[in-house]
């Protein structure tokens, strides 16, 4: 299974080589890759049948448990024949649909990336290897939607796609890092025995959202469903097997998978069902107000989608039947119709269904399809669309509470996306052929045939619904459901509730489809509500984020030396000042302190006389000259508080200082003034406060007992261990010898750091 | 003598922050110059004074007893003179070297990587 997952890789990295033959005629040929994978995939249809699982583990990070594990059951069996089913067929169409097309080989290369991560994503057992599939479908659909890159509105979509599954992606990661944390696994075939323990986790609730927050988005619902109809930008082939057959059915897919691990609570059932019925109606009936074929394809898809969510939601062994069911009807029928309209867009150059008619005259068998499309995504019988939709009613009218509620918007649903349906896929056909589309001609067979096949096969599953009950539906209820009961697909269930129910939509559905017509005048007038629509709501979210973030930075990093200063004093007399002020006491011991004598206060006098003279002189030189005496002060100070190695260090380093000083200065500029007034009076009350806070804090220490615990250590053993009598020496060489050394070295990298500068030549590029 | 002490330090940080925030870089120099020397004061009174008993052994004793300074802020205000002499003279070479190559000491025009502004 490893091989068949690498398979799209390993062939778009060989486009990258040799796509130069792929964009002529060959390009055709990239086809037999999703063919082979499913004819892999096909054998398997018995085995699984059977009830089977197929395992297969690689190691890869074992040390993480995350593991290439990969399992074919009901569930990714049918996930896989899609992609590649589907995916078949798209590669087929696109070899027309984009012939001669200038980067061929690149669109190859991207879709056959995402065919493997779509495939990795639906067969892995492991939770991590599943989130980084995930990803790559997320990433392969940025290069797909934006593969018009020349268009600014391709881009736009792309980013907002990959900005809403991403930030999904990231959702995802999070709530598969606290599920493996609480499970002890991340394989999710061991998870299933431990979903009674998970349940009482107290992480429960925020994993489920997590899941939730990555399903909906890459599911497109509601509120994030914005991001699908703009990914409707890309080439028709990337809309029909991305964003309608497989890419969005992964989070669809992660619902499933998770609910016999995560689905036993209310909040998991409630959530979706609320969520999945606002999706499934509120884009439904947007599909009213559209007048774009794509537009209402993308509509009805989210719409569907909804379905699926819904029914997830419902989560009885009926609703999971229809869901499995379901999705196999929409595959069908919703690819077919955006082939259709592809080949529409491709032969008369528009999408408007407003311009659109009898074009059955002139693509007669596209029409077939077409319309058989449209009856399966109607439901009438005998597609297998009735099969699917009378499998809805039934899980519905069974659901305990609310049946009548969920019947209701379940049918009404279903009549728009009967009207959806028939809008897309008959509307276009019928009716007077304007002159303009008289010389419209038959595509190439590689465009129409993939619609036909999907269609026809569609009917074919209607009337013999045997053929997917026993190959999918039943697998898929093993794999999810611990205590099946038998089941059987039928056509025809006689005449009950259901039946009515059944017909009641098609009546309605065809009322509408003859009383609504799309006209430009509903779509302007919706656009009036796009104001509070989620999608603009985010978007102004976005924006002012990014200005919030360019004001922040310019408020905090404006690159003024000052204005950082000011900023950290600021915080720091906030900060310290709250504790400080918080218990602030004063008892200082006035008998403990020194006396204060005249030789102090005169050395103290001539301190502060100097550093008053240094702030406030206008010549720099007596700046320099007064800092010489500020540290000549202090060295007098030391020498009478018994420090004299202290004296010694500070008077020679002074005396090098205010040489090295006026070395330089003859050559500086003239000293000026370059703030004004305002400013100097504002850093003067910043200073002045900060320097008051830190004269309080000293107080504050000084009237705590001081430890003495290290100094008497010092005391007693600096001669005894380290054979030195005084004592500040003995600790600098001795006790703290290595911190010397190393004090040694920043001097010596100083020192050539000043000789480097002085030594230095400017080249004559700076000289000038 | 101490409190006096103490209102010292609040001036020399004071003054110190002050002169860092001038857009002059000799000033700025000088006041890391006030800035380490009010840090130093700081740890020495924090380390309580004490007059005419260094922390020296006498030449009769191995064990140093009775009233005596407290080493270990001397030995880190030690370290420090020496370190901000090194940091002080890179730095006054590293401004008159800046002023040959851009002719201008202020600090609002050297806010940019830009060679050509």
């Amino acid at each position: 299974m490893l091989e068949a997952v690498l398979l799209g890789f390993l062939f778009s990295i060989f486009l990258v080589f040799a796509g130069r033959y792929f964009r002529g005629k060959l390009a055709v040929l990239s086809a037999l890759i999703p063919i082979s994978l499913f004819v892999y995939f096909a054998s398997f249809i018995n085995e699984v049948a059977q009830g089977k699982v197929i395992l297969e583990s690689v190691e890869w990070i074992p040390s993480f448990g995350v593991n290439l594990s990969f399992t074919l059951d009901g569930l990714s069996l049918l996930f896989a024949l899609m992609i590649t089913g589907v995916g078949s067929l798209v590669f087929l169409y696109t070899a027309a649909y984009l012939k001669n097309h200038k980067y061929l080989d690149r669109f190859y290369g991207y879709l056959s990336l995402f065919m493997s991560a779509m495939l990795g994503l639906v067969l892995s057992d492991n939770l991590m290897s599943m989130f980084i599939f995930w990803e790559l479908t997320s990433i392969s659909s940025f290069y797909l939607i934006g593969f018009n890159n020349d268009k600014a509105d391709s881009r736009k979509s792309a980013l907002t796609a990959l900005g809403i599954t991403g930030i999904g992606g990231l959702l995802f990661l999070g709530g598969a890092v606290l599920l493996g944390d609480v499970a002890g696994t991340y394989r999710i075939s061991e998870m299933l025995g431990m979903s009674d323990s998970i349940l009482k986790s107290p992480e429960y609730i925020l994993i489920v959202i997590l899941i939730f927050a990555a399903a909906f988005t890459k599911s497109a619902q509601f509120p994030f469903h914005f991001w699908l109809p703009g990914a409707m930008k890309a080439p028709t082939p990337v809309s029909t097997y991305l964003h309608s057959a497989t890419m969005v059915k992964a989070g669809v897919y992660l619902l499933f998978r998770m609910s016999p691990v995560l689905g036993g609570s209310d909040f998991w059932h409630h959530t979706l069902i609320i969520f999945g019925a606002i999706t499934m109606l509120y884009s439904a009936i947007h599909i009213i107000f559209r007048t774009d074929l794509k537009g209402i394809l993308a509509y009805s898809t989210i719409s569907a989608l909804g379905i699926l969510v819904f029914l997830i939601g419902i989560g009885t062994q009926a609703a999971l039947i229809a869901a499995s069911v379901f999705i196999i009807v929409h595959a069908l029928y919703k690819a077919s119709l955006f082939l259709i309209t592809g080949i529409i867009d491709h032969e008369t150059g528009t999408r408007d269904i407003t311009q659109l008619s009898g074009l059955k005259k002139v693509l007669m068998p596209v029409a077939i399809a077409g319309f058989i499309a449209a009856l399966i995504s109607g439901g009438v019988p005998p597609s297998l669309g009735f099969v699917g939709k009378d499998l809805i009613y039934e899980a519905t009218l069974h659901f305990e509470n609310n049946a009548i509620l969920l019947t209701v918007i379940a049918i009404a649903t279903n009549i728009l996306l009967f009207y959806a349906g028939f809008v897309a896929g008959v509307k276009p056909f019928f009716g007077k052929l304007p002159d303009k589309f008289e010389k419209v001609h038959m595509p190439s067979p590689l465009m129409w045939i993939p619609p036909l096949l999907m269609t026809v096969g569609g009917l074919i599953f209607g009337i013999f619904p045997g053929l997917i009950e026993t190959t999918f539906a039943k697998p898929i209820v093993n794999a999810l459901v611990t205590d099946t009961e038998d089941f059987h697909l039928k056509l025809w269930h006689g005449f009950n509730t259901i039946l009515a129910l059944s017909a009641t939509t098609l009546v309605l559905g065809t009322i509408l489809y003859f009383t609504i017509k799309p006209k430009h005048k509903l779509e302007q007038a919706i656009s009036k509500l796009d104001r509070i629509a989620p999608k603009n709501l985010l978007f102004k979210l976005s924006n002012g984020f990014v200005d919030f973030s360019s004001l922040w930075t310019s408020v905090f990093q404006n690159g003024y030396l000052r204005h950082y200063l000011s900023l950290i004093v600021a915080f720091l007399i906030i900060a310290v000042g709250f504790l400080l002020f918080k218990d602030f006491s004063l008892n200082i011991d006035l008998r403990s302190l020194s006396r204060v004598t005249i030789y102090e206060i005169s050395i103290l006098t001539m301190l502060l006389c100097s550093v008053l003279y240094t702030v406030f002189t206008k010549s720099r030189l007596a700046a320099v000259a007064s800092m010489g005496v500020v540290g000549l002060s202090f060295s007098l100070l030391f020498l009478f508080y018994s420090a004299p190695d202290l004296a010694m260090t500070q008077f020679s380093v002074d005396t090098l200082t205010v040489i090295l000083f006026v070395l330089v200065l003859y050559k500086l500029p003239k000293y000026l003034n370059l703030s004004d007034n305002k400013v100097r009076i504002k850093h003067g009350i910043l200073s002045l406060v900060f320097g008051s806070m830190i004269t309080l804090l000293i107080l504050r220490v000084l009237s705590e007992p001081k430890n003495t615990e290290i100094s008497e250590y010092y005391a007693e053993n600096a001669y005894t261990l380290a054979h030195g009598k005084n004592i500040v020496n003995v600790i600098l060489v001795d006790f703290r010898g290595i911190d010397t050394m190393i004090e040694i070295s920043v001097l010596i990298v100083a020192a050539l750091g000043v000789f480097g500068l002085l030594k230095l030549r400017l080249k004559s590029k700076d000289k000038k | 003598m101490e409190i006096l002490l103490a209102i010292m330090t609040g001036i020399l940080y004071a003054s110190g922050i002050y002169m860092i925030m001038r857009r002059s870089l000799v000033k700025l120099i000088l006041g890391i110059v006030l800035l380490g020397n009010g840090v130093n004061l700081l740890i020495f009174v924090l380390g309580r004074i004490t007059k005419g008993e260094p922390p020296i052994i006498d030449d009769s004793q191995k064990v140093l007893e009775g009233i005596y300074a407290d080493p270990i802020p001397q030995a880190l205000i030690l370290t420090a003179i020496v370190i901000s002499f090194g940091l002080q003279s890179f730095a006054i070479i590293l401004v008159k070297r800046a002023y040959k190559v851009l002719k201008t000491d202020d600090l609002d025009q050297l806010n940019t990587t830009d060679e050509d502004s």
